[in-house]
């Protein structure tokens, strides 16, 4: 298929180069420098889409990132599929391959268009009064259906097979928008010696002054604007300035944090292998310059979304800037000067226009004239009743309309329809910055009133329209901004003070100016009795019914009727749609506009894709994993890992053909019978330190330090000062002044927090150093029997039960290697943990394990482990505890420093609540059937198959199948708990109540011998 | 991101610093002659201020230390940042409009 509505020559593309595409399996012809949109246009095509909800013909209304109607998706492979980009951001390449959405079967027979035919039964909010009954449908019928319906593109199917990267720069000044203004502000930024960033979301820099026609082409500092920016752009790059096209800053975060997605590979046929598809910048700026622009309005009137429908600023880029006829012959509606210049740069491209339908009452005198010259017929006062064409305009009726009686109507024949109800500053950045609006009676427009950061705004986007005022308005702000960016004693981003200015005003335009530019909101003026949707919002598919039927139904706030009809909810934020929206409402409830207010604009400006937030942290670059010394040596013994926090632990060490609990009932009688080894390194380890150690320890914990003598242990609880427990681990007692603390391996880093909290912000005059030294020591617990013979060959010291009894501690030699050996049990048995440098923790271990070989060592992991501490009721915090539990409910009341004047916590025990004898404590339950485990977190019951709603008097808070005792047993948390041993409670499972006996929580060994063997 | 000004370190990126409640509350010592509506209010009874707040902040991930800010709780804006041992200044008046 030929171009058939490309133009011989001009616009800013390279007709050599010819580039093949297709769109929804046709075959077509574009040239370098098209968007998709263009090239489609240039084939004469203007259907690209299908509404969201009653699925209408849709073409292009606009030819930048506003385009609300032509979405698209862009499929590389099956994996690199792009839903909903909008066709005019789309830049073609060799071989593109693109589809329209939400139609079924085709884009010009779309079985969903019945829904413009039910348009009456399903207006806005529609699922709100129907589909409610039966309520149970929602989920499997009503919500899966509307959402097949409605809709937009389906998303890819595989995982994300791009890279992307992500970017932290600072700079003086940032610019948003390079069109005159931005440019101009760039230009006297870094003329002022500041350091610049420059940002657009096109893929040229330049913005308006892109799209300026031949026919009158602006002459900037005595050159072509086209030779101008050219000139610009190499003075800028020559003096440093960051120039990032296809860069959208989409996100003003607090302290002028500004968030920017640049598009690297997605305009590339192919892309280098590893190159990033995107690249987040997270740029702090000292001071931002706004240069966003202005988008223009579309009229309100029935009809107005038809393929060949859009608007004259549109129109002007196709034609001057990638050389494309959208039509032959056109109609053009406006209530603002700029679509005059459309309509004559178009006649002389040759195209025919049949008419200018002016809405307001009289034509400015210079462009009537114009007109006049041109020969081009104008209608003022003029309303458009309708348009007919299915899927692409055909006709337009046009009329004027007095005191609602219409005179005289007539019909034009066209396939081009431009549209322009005046320009809305883009204050979407501002407003996201917090900055207050302002409603502006000479612009008719929201503009920055209030600062809430360092930024300004320049040009269109705070109501200066005028090139040369638009260039000078840009330079005063780009060097005010560097000014301040780079004034002595300016220190960091933020300097205290000088927030909540003012924005300085606009040198007032011309009376012109503002005339030719402020336009019109709302809907066109219609008949009593008009037919026809009226679109506000393209991509909602939003009418002036819809808004109507929100105030009658008794909406008033703008929020409101936004959340009740979804006007300007769509993925374009309404940025064609939000003030035709409050033009309509204000129109149906005779409220001015400024008393309306506007809606709130958030991020992101336009879509971003999830890959550049994600960045490089996907996969084993999501979190990162902490692993112990010994890692490798148990991958390598074929240990099962389970998460604990980052930490990767050995759950346990399977032989072959085990499962879980075969492997751990053969490592938990082993432990028992011989010998176990079990890397303990995960535990928080803090190394207390100086004159007032044993003090602050003494205030920190509930037992009693003072009495612990040096080379001693002791196991210390530690509660917040709400008395609940929070912490626990064994404490040995190094020196006089050191104490070498061990936390749960959760815990480490908030115990770490809370000791600094109190001793910097309570206790500053103790002299107290702490340093974690979680990750400088490893610890290889060596546990059973048989433990003492298989490490005596090791070390230099006496591990005799005389030399080191139960919780002692020494310093020594294991190997040669330093070392810290506690004699400390977490299972019950003989116990011993050896504490070595991080580096030897792997030669330690395999020492270890080589010298137990004899003594029937075996490595265990921590399902063994939780099951031989259960056994023996040692209690793990956070799973038998809750936060709230006191130590005498944890049966830890014996570690209370009974005559410690105070320690965090001590207060809290004494209030009423926390003695009162039904609070749950805990307790061991046996199963009445022994081989029967329950599930943790199990409720427990008074009375079996209790009515329901009923009352739990406690939870299993651990649960296991003892090997050694042949049985299951599990820990809980019972109200009373202790006054209940032998009593017969219940416990609902899935099977069932199951009977449970109250036992002691000390199923093995209660009298402790085996440890102290 | 806010960006908030370690009386230590200079302004650092949010991320860095973990929030410590409201500031000047001194833990009461001895505790035990507390009654338990003072303890209790001690322990959970805090402002809800409207504007201007001293409250405790940690440079976690930077030099570790404690320090207390003014912040303003409806802009969310760090009006000031103290050291601990130092008074809280007088929030500065508000802006004539």
């Amino acid at each position: 298929m030929t171009q058939g509505f490309r133009t011989v020559s001009g616009g800013r593309i390279d007709r050599a180069r010819v580039l093949r595409f297709s769109f929804d399996g046709h075959a077509y012809a574009g040239v370098a420098g098209d968007t998709l949109a263009s090239a489609l246009l240039a084939n004469g095509v203007h259907l690209l889409g299908r509404s969201f909800k009653y699925h209408r013909p849709r073409g292009l209304l606009a030819a930048g990132s506003e385009e609300p109607s032509a979405l698209v998706a862009v499929r590389r492979d099956a994996a690199r599929y792009t839903p909903n980009l909008r066709a005019t951001q789309v830049e073609l390449y060799e071989g593109l391959e693109a589809h329209s959405q939400n139609r079924w079967p085709s884009l010009a027979l779309d079985f969903g268009a019945v829904n413009d035919l039910l348009s009456p039964f399903i207006p806005a909010g529609f699922y709100y009064k129907t589909f409610m009954w039966p309520r149970r449908a929602w989920r499997w019928l009503y919500e899966p259906r509307i959402r097949a319906a409605a809709g937009l593109g389906r998303a890819p199917t595989q995982p994300d097979p791009d890279r992307y990267a992500s970017r932290y720069a600072h700079c003086d000044v940032l610019v948003v928008g390079a069109g005159p203004a931005g440019l101009a502000a760039a230009a006297a930024a870094v003329g002022a010696g500041a350091r610049v960033i420059l940002c657009d979301e096109q893929n040229e820099l330049g913005g308006s002054l892109l799209s300026d026609s031949s026919r009158a082409a602006p002459v900037i500092d005595g050159r072509p604007a086209a030779r101008w920016l050219d000139d610009t752009l190499a003075d800028l790059a020559a003096r440093q300035v960051t120039l990032l096209p296809r860069t959208t800053a989409f996100g003003y975060f607090p302290h002028n944090l500004v968030a920017l997605n640049e598009r690297l590979t997605d305009h590339l046929a192919i892309p280098a292998a590893l190159a990033p598809r995107e690249r987040q910048w997270q740029v702090r700026a000292r001071e931002v310059v706004l240069a966003t622009g202005a988008i223009e309005r579309p009229l309100v009137f029935p009809g107005n979304d038809r393929p060949g429908i859009m608007l004259a600023a549109a129109a002007r880029t196709w034609l001057n800037r990638y050389g494309v006829l959208p039509g032959t012959r056109a109609v053009v509606v406006t209530a603002s000067d700029a679509a005059y210049e459309a309509a004559l740069d178009l006649q002389q491209a040759g195209l025919a226009i049949a008419m200018i339908a002016e809405v307001r009452d009289a034509v400015p005198a210079g462009l009537a004239d114009l007109t006049r010259a041109a020969g081009i017929p104008v209608l003022t006062g003029a309303t458009v009743l309708g348009t007919s064409g299915r899927r692409r305009v055909q006709a337009i009726r046009l009329a004027r309309i007095r005191h609602g009686a219409v005179s005289e109507p007539k019909t034009l024949r066209c396939d081009l329809v431009l549209m322009s109800g005046g320009f809305t500053p883009s204050v979407h950045l501002f407003s996201q910055s917090r900055g207050t609006l302002a409603w502006d009676d000479a612009v008719q427009a929201f503009l920055p009133a209030v600062l809430a950061e360092r930024a300004r705004s320049a040009g269109a986007c705070r109501g200066v329209f005028e090139l040369a005022r638009v260039r000078s308005d840009g330079a005063a702000a780009g060097a005010a901004a560097a000014r301040e960016a780079t004034a002595p004693g300016r220190e960091g981003v933020c300097p205290a003070g000088a927030l909540g200015r003012s924005v300085a005003a606009a040198a007032a335009g011309s009376a012109e100016e503002l005339a030719g530019a402020r336009g019109f909101a709302g809907a066109l003026p219609q008949p009593q009795r008009a037919r026809g949707k009226a679109f506000v919002d393209w991509q909602n598919d939003v009418t002036t019914r819809d808004l109507a039927l929100a105030t009658r139904e008794g909406f008033r706030s703008i929020e409101h009727i936004k959340r009740y009809t979804t006007t300007g909810m769509a993925t374009d934020q309404g940025k064609t749609s939000n003030l035709n929206a409050l033009g309509v409402v204000s129109g149906t409830l005779g409220k001015a506009i400024p008393d309306m207010g506007l809606t709130t604009f958030r991020m992101p400006y336009t879509p971003v894709t999830f890959g550049s937030f994600a960045g490089s942290a996907r996969g084993d670059l999501f979190d990162p994993v902490r692993t112990t010394p010994m890692h490798s040596w148990a991958v390598k013994n074929g240990a099962v890992f389970e998460d604990v926090g980052l930490w990767k632990r050995a759950r346990h060490f399977p032989c072959p053909g085990e499962d879980l609990h075969r492997a751990v009932n053969r490592e938990c009688l082993t432990v028992r019978n011989a010998c176990g080894i079990f890397d303990a390194s995960t535990l928080g380890k803090i190394e207390v330190v100086g004159k007032d150690a044993v003090t602050f320890m003494n205030r920190l914990y509930t037992n009693a330090w003072s009495s612990l003598a040096v080379g001693r242990c002791r196991y210390g609880v530690l509660l917040r000062d709400d008395g609940f427990v929070y912490d626990d681990g064994v404490v040995a007692r190094m020196a006089e002044d050191r104490f070498h603390v061990t936390t749960t391996t959760g815990g480490a880093p908030r115990v770490l927090a809370l000791m600094e909290d109190y001793l910097q912000t309570e206790w500053p005059d103790l002299g107290v150093w702490l340093t974690s030294t979680t990750e400088q020591w490893a610890v290889i617990a060596v546990q059973g029997p048989t433990a003492r013979p298989v490490l005596e060959s090791l070390v230099d010291i006496d591990m005799s039960a005389a030399a080191m009894p139960h919780m002692s501690v020494a310093v020594g030699h294991i190997c040669g290697v330093p070392m810290r050996l506690f004699r400390v049990s977490f299972s019950g048995e003989l116990g011993f943990e050896v504490n070595v440098p991080a580096d030897f923790g792997a030669a330690v271990w395999e020492a270890i394990s080589e010298a137990g070989q004899a003594h029937g060592i075996t490595p265990y992991g921590t399902e063994t482990m939780h099951v031989l501490r259960a056994e023996k009721g040692y209690i793990i915090v956070g799973q038998d505890t809750d936060g709230t539990v006191t130590p005498e409910d944890a049966g830890l009341g014996w570690a209370i420093g009974k005559n410690k004047p105070d320690f965090l916590g001590k207060r809290s025990l004494q209030r009423p609540a926390m003695t009162s004898a039904d609070r749950r404590q805990l307790v061991g339950l046996l199963t009445v059937d022994p081989a029967t485990v329950l599930d943790e977190g199990a409720q427990v019951m008074l009375e079996p198959a209790a009515p329901v709603p009923t009352r739990p008097i406690g939870h299993v808070t651990s649960s296991y199948y003892s090997a050694t005792l042949g049985r299951s047993i599990a820990l809980a948390l019972i109200g009373g708990g202790r006054s209940r041993s032998g009593q017969t409670l219940y416990v609902p499972m899935p099977q069932g109540d199951v009977p449970v006996q109250v036992a002691s929580p000390v199923f093995y060994d209660p009298k402790g011998e085996r440890l102290n063997a | 991101m806010l960006l908030i000004q370690c009386p230590y370190c200079g302004e650092r990126p949010e991320p860095e610093f973990v929030y410590g409640g409201q500031a000047h509350i001194a833990r009461p010592q001895p505790s035990a002659e507390l009654s338990d509506q003072e303890w209790t209010n001690f322990l959970y009874r805090r402002n809800n201020t409207r504007g201007a707040h001293a409250e405790r902040w940690r440079h976690t991930h930077g030099c570790g230390r404690f320090f207390n800010a003014l912040r303003d709780t409806t802009t969310d804006h760090f009006l000031a940042t103290y050291k601990l041992s130092e008074p809280p200044p007088r929030p500065p008046a508000e802006s004539a409009e």
